[in-house]
């Protein structure tokens, strides 16, 4: 048992460490360490032109998308390989936020299932940032049960006609290509009559509007579909298979190992070293200390549960199913935490300054936006199912709809 | 990264799972549990005979002097099965003791008698209700003899010896506290049992009238020792919670896919199965924080005081955790004296108090993560 790199991982380490110190953005630096809960803002630059230009000279050094062969832009590197570079790239691993739909789910899609044309085509693009890519699969009806999904697709001679609406599409609107899945057939059972497209976002009748979330941000679109012509030759899969192409999909988003999930607790830790109360330090409060313990303990144990992972990686072995808790634990844990931290700081907790006093509107921020944690990318809910069935192989769900065809499905709970 | 127990660690865990399976499986725990035997006597000395009893006690001392790493596997497959024998007591506690302050001569004699299975060992440290601390110590060390009584000290009714915290000085700082050895079976020493919720595992009242006792190590360094003792012990013990803690979790899972309610197995409803899969979160982070835990013990690593509190905390919390739910996943059958359930939710919540309760661990960690952020 050990921390240490194996002679190759030291020196692929080295080769990496050199690249970023000599090549890195570091007029950003500092601005990138300090924030570290939700999404990334430049106070006087565009993320997404300041993402760009760090992922072209990614790319043109070798260093992007690097665990993809070379022939699609990447470098052909082990997975241990990627890790060690997103511990080398640190901070400025997240400036590569408006390109991981693209990098973490449609690449690896394209890749699976898409023509050598069409793989040679838009991956090294894809790679270097040059193209962004969004991924278009939930609908205002369609969440956990993504096979419920309404938007349209219609084979209309040598192309499709789509028709429908997606919700939550991060950077739908500086996307150049989307993939989409649409019902080809509502005559089927719901998984059977899936079709896997994917688009180009300029395409004439598609129209992006920001949502105005429930935290007052527009960080997600929705996006309606009326009469888009999608040629046949952007299907993935045959017509009938989207559901499987899918799966390759959220597989992927489920996999980010060594990712590093805000926990929100150095930044309880440190609001608590500092908060006065009546009878003292915050920290010196037994109550409070017990509850930092046992969050302390929950962080400790996630990091090294993707330790465990790192290791097994490094061995040539396919890590296990473990790595699905991570979000599940951190979302919630951002929840309570920001609530207790508000909680300590008494009527003032209300406050959203953003000011020393308010510990920089920090735990406020966190409360409003953490609800999104517990959904986005798996809620919780879908999360402890995985666990429970493909962990500890308990029973799948009962599903009343699984042979009923698509149209033949209630759409709405009450009358 | 090699964040992971090697091979031969794994092998000598799959040995010791086998051998445990055979030795030790329920029928046998409840010969203790039903009062019949104090412990499993043939357990402890088919132990002894496996070198599990000495896996990291040095060979110079009769040990196997394999090291810490393999003690915590061992240490799981114990929790496990829920060995109703004094392991820790005697490993984790007593002969740590030893290995750290002991002098040639006393390791000489104390930890072959370990490793072979002759003596038991125990550590007598509290004097009632509260956690461990130096001012909590009444019991005097004068002249060489003791005066004063232990409780509660596990094990303390089939314990050879032990090693004992007293008093020998009254500055009110912790240079007051210090070690002796005590053979239990000598003139001056009167064991009582006492009932406590895990029938599988005893524990005693111990009163020390002017009873021999031989010094362990230099007289005011004793609290240092201590402490040492029972970052160790708490990491050894928290491989033995999540060893508790998975196999609850396992009958737990097996009960749901085998019980049918409602015309289906009741693994199949959400409500179930979300409480096994938060099982299996809590266990999960219990055993990384343990394998961090593992590499600062094997390593003597300055990181092992703020370890041992995370995974000890950590593992606490999850065998606690795993052992109610596995009740309630059986629902009235897991409220039977004939189902293993209360077994391990006793063990769980036993184990939880025996090094210092949850609260005292979390007040460590806290104060460790201070100390390391002021670093």
């Amino acid at each position: 048992m050990n921390f240490d790199d194996t002679p190759q991982e030291a020196e692929f380490r080295a080769v990496a460490r050199n690249w970023v110190a000599a090549n890195a953005p570091k007029e950003f630096e500092e601005e990138l360490s300090k924030s570290s809960l939700g999404r990334i803002r430049l106070a006087k630059h565009d993320m997404v032109d300041v993402g760009k230009a760090w992922q072209k000279k990614k790319a043109d050094g070798g260093w992007a998308c690097l665990h993809w062969p070379k022939e699609y832009g990447g470098r052909g590197a082990t997975p241990i390989e990627r890790v060690i570079w997103q511990q080398e790239e640190g901070v400025y691993g997240k400036l590569t936020q408006p390109f991981q739909i693209g990098e973490g789910m449609c690449g690896p899609t394209v890749m699976a299932w898409g023509t050598e044309d069409a793989k040679r085509r838009y991956l090294p693009k894809l790679a270097s940032g040059e193209e962004i890519w969004c991924q278009l699969f939930s609908e205002p009806s369609a969440g956990s049960d993504v096979a419920g999904l309404r938007t349209r697709a219609e084979k209309k001679g040598d192309n499709w006609v789509v028709n429908g609406q997606k919700i939550w599409t991060s950077g739908a609107h500086y996307s150049d290509y989307g993939l989409l899945i649409a019902r080809t057939d509502p005559n089927v059972p719901k998984h059977k009559g899936l079709t896997m497209f994917f688009l180009d976002m300029k395409s004439p009748g598609v129209e992006v509007r920001p949502i105005k979330q429930a935290n007052g941000m527009q960080e997600f679109n929705e996006v309606y579909f009326t009469d888009v012509v999608i040629p046949d030759s952007q299907r993935l899969g045959a017509v009938g298979e989207g559901w499987s192409v899918s799966l390759t999909t959220l597989m992927n988003e489920r996999m980010s190992i060594g990712s590093r999930l805000a926990t929100g607790v150095p930044e309880l830790f440190e609001f608590c070293s500092n908060l006065m109360l009546e009878d003292g330090l915050a920290i010196d409060d037994p109550a409070v200390r017990s509850k930092l313990a046992s969050w302390a303990v929950k962080a400790s144990g996630l990091k090294y549960t993707s330790y465990r992972a790192i290791s097994a990686l490094s061995k040539g072995e396919r890590p296990g199913p473990e790595n699905s808790i991570g979000k599940l634990v951190s979302g919630l844990m951002l929840q309570d935490i920001a609530t207790y931290a508000m909680d300590l700081e008494g009527a003032a907790g209300s406050l959203t300054g953003t000011d020393e006093e308010q510990a920089n509107g920090q735990f406020q921020q966190m409360l409003l936006s953490s609800p999104s944690m517990r959904i986005a990318g798996g809620t919780d809910e879908i999360l402890r199912n995985i666990i429970a069935e493909r962990v500890l192989g308990l029973p799948g769900d009962i599903r009343v709809d699984k042979d009923v065809p698509y149209n033949k499905i209630p759409t709405k709970g009450r009358g | 990264m090699n964040f992971d127990f090697s091979d031969e660690q794994k092998q000598m865990r799959d040995e010791a799972r086998k051998f445990l399976s055979e030795k030790c499986p329920p029928k046998a725990v409840r010969e203790v549990l039903d009062g019949k035997a104090a412990y499993d006597k043939a357990l402890w000395k088919g132990l002894a005979e496996m070198g599990f009893l000495g896996v990291a006690i040095p060979e110079q001392f009769g040990g196997a002097g394999a090291g810490h790493l393999e003690l915590c596997v061992i240490a799981e497959e114990m929790g496990r099965a829920l060995a109703p024998v004094p392991f820790s007591s005697t490993v984790y506690l007593a002969a740590e003791a030893i290995l750290i302050a002991g002098s040639d001569a006393q390791k000489q004699k104390w930890l072959p008698k370990i490793a072979s299975g002759e003596a038991i060992g125990t550590l007598a440290l509290f004097e009632g209700k509260g956690n461990p601390s130096p001012k909590a110590i009444k019991l005097a060390a004068n002249g060489g003899v003791l005066n004063g009584v232990k409780k509660p000290v596990p094990d303390g009714a089939i314990a050879d010896f032990a090693v004992v915290a007293a008093r020998t000085g009254s500055s009110g700082r912790e240079s007051d506290i210090s070690l002796f050895i005590v053979d239990l079976k000598s003139g001056g020493v009167d064991v009582k049992p006492l009932t406590n919720i895990d029938l599988t595992r005893g524990q005693a009242e111990i009163t020390f009238k002017d009873a021999k006792a031989e010094p362990l190590g230099a007289a005011g360094e004793g609290w240092g020792v201590i402490t040492q003792v029972l970052d160790r012990a708490a990491v050894l013990m928290a491989f033995e919670q999540v060893g508790g803690a998975d196999r609850a979790l396992e009958m737990g899972r097996d009960y749901a896919l085998d019980r049918i309610a409602f015309g289906r197995p009741i693994g199949s409803f959400q409500a179930v199965k979300h409480m096994l899969a938060d099982m299996y979160v809590s266990a999960t982070l219990a055993r990384s924080n343990c394998y961090y835990g593992a590499w600062a013990l094997s390593t003597n690593a300055g990181e092992l005081p703020e370890a041992a509190a995370a995974a000890r905390i950590s593992a606490t919390q999850a065998f606690q955790h795993c052992a109610k739910n596995n009740i309630q996943v059986h629902g009235g059958m897991g409220f039977t004296w004939e189902f293993d359930c209360h077994m391990y939710y006793r063990r769980a919540n036993a184990v939880a108090l025996g090094l210092g309760s949850l609260s005292y661990w979390e007040d460590a960690l806290i104060d460790r993560m201070r100390k390391k952020n002021a670093a």
